[in-house]
């Protein structure tokens, strides 16, 4: 639901680290989304892609790698996949589980074009 | 010649970071501090209404009522006796964030406050990422709403330590089962604390005072 307001974020965080890269171009940025990070994917591109218009990241895509939820036990200290969302660890049944993954809503990497601007000047 | 350079950023840094200050403000003063969350309608309001009235003479609660268009529910907190209520309007924005909470604090006399509160606007998704600083999050869930509720919005259940079941006076007019729901939130999250209330009759709200005056009491220590 507020996808478009994490999206500006995005756009404003990869914009400030564009003019660092400068004469290369942005072309990609790639996030990581957990599965329980509460966005949906499709939405935060939909709204990427309708704020980037007339911004240096115009022609900038997303690469979207979503994240499993994976937890580790309190009791027995197991790591597992949570799986079908029952946060229970599959070997001592204990509830009380540490997300170790599947929050995430983070920025890995952006790509950078390095001939682009050069091919222009030449 | 393209080339990737990690990043390695979190896309809410910034509200996280200033999360992060309003923690370590309110952590130094010893202030327990409390995000609610619910659906529109659970009753995060009345019950923080009867909390304020009945809780005034031994804890300084300060209250920051979020509310998306009007300031009705700041009004209600205030009426009930909120010596300390702040509404916080965000004209459409569908959650609070850290910024708009930081911005109140120079109106907000911490050295009088025992227990901070923050009443989130009414929605059980966008609010879940968004750090306010608090100690803990207590999510609301009525028992008009689905049993079902913690299966679909698990994000929010799994970032709550407190869950509140009110309208537990009217269970016997609706399909919800406290058997159920208690099962579907623990699945989402084993170390939930529950209480059940009615903010009507007032049954259950003796334990979830007691529970708040110790939390207050252990965080001074």
């Amino acid at each position: 639901m507020h996808e478009l307001s994490i999206a500006q974020s995005i756009l404003e965080i990869v914009l400030r680290e564009a003019e660092k890269q400068k004469p290369a171009r942005v072309v990609a940025v790639g996030l990581k989304i957990g599965a329980l990070s509460g966005i949906y994917a499709d939405s935060l591109e939909f709204g990427f892609d309708a704020i980037k218009k007339g911004t240096p990241l115009e022609e900038c895509r997303l690469e979207i790698e979503e994240v499993a939820i994976r937890g580790q036990c309190h009791q027995c200290g197991h790591v597992f996949d949570v799986r079908e969302l029952l946060f229970a660890c599959p070997l001592c049944a204990s509830g009380s589980i540490e997300l170790k993954h599947g929050q995430e809503l983070d920025i890995a990497y952006i790509e950078i074009d390095e001939e682009t601007e050069d091919w222009h000047v030449k | 010649m393209s080339k990737t350079i990690e990043l390695k950023k979190k896309v809410l840094s910034e509200n996280d970071a200033l999360a992060a200050e309003l923690r370590a403000t309110l952590g130094e003063k010893g202030i327990f501090s409390l995000n609610f969350v619910s659906s529109p309608g659970s009753g995060k309001t009345s019950l923080l209404e009867r909390t304020l009235r009945e809780l005034k003479d031994e804890l300084n609660i300060t209250l920051v009522a979020g509310d998306v268009q009007t300031e009705n529910d700041a009004n209600r907190l205030i009426a009930a006796g909120g010596e300390q209520v702040k509404p916080l309007v965000t004209g459409g924005s569908c959650h609070l964030d850290a910024r708009m909470i930081h911005r109140l604090l120079p109106e907000i006399n911490l050295d009088n406050t025992d227990l901070f509160i923050v009443e989130n606007v009414g929605n059980l998704v966008c609010p879940s990422g968004y750090d306010l600083g608090e100690d803990m999050k207590v999510v609301l869930i009525s028992v008009t709403e689905g049993d079902d509720k913690p299966l679909k919005y698990p994000s929010m259940f799994r970032r709550s330590s407190v869950m509140v079941i009110n309208k537990i006076d009217m269970l016997e007019l609706c399909d919800f089962s406290m058997e159920r729901v208690r099962e579907n939130a623990l699945r989402i999250n084993g170390d939930l604390k529950i209480f059940e209330t009615s903010c009507r009759t007032g049954e259950g709200l003796e334990e979830w005072y007691a529970w708040l005056k110790e939390q207050v009491k252990q965080k001074k220590a």
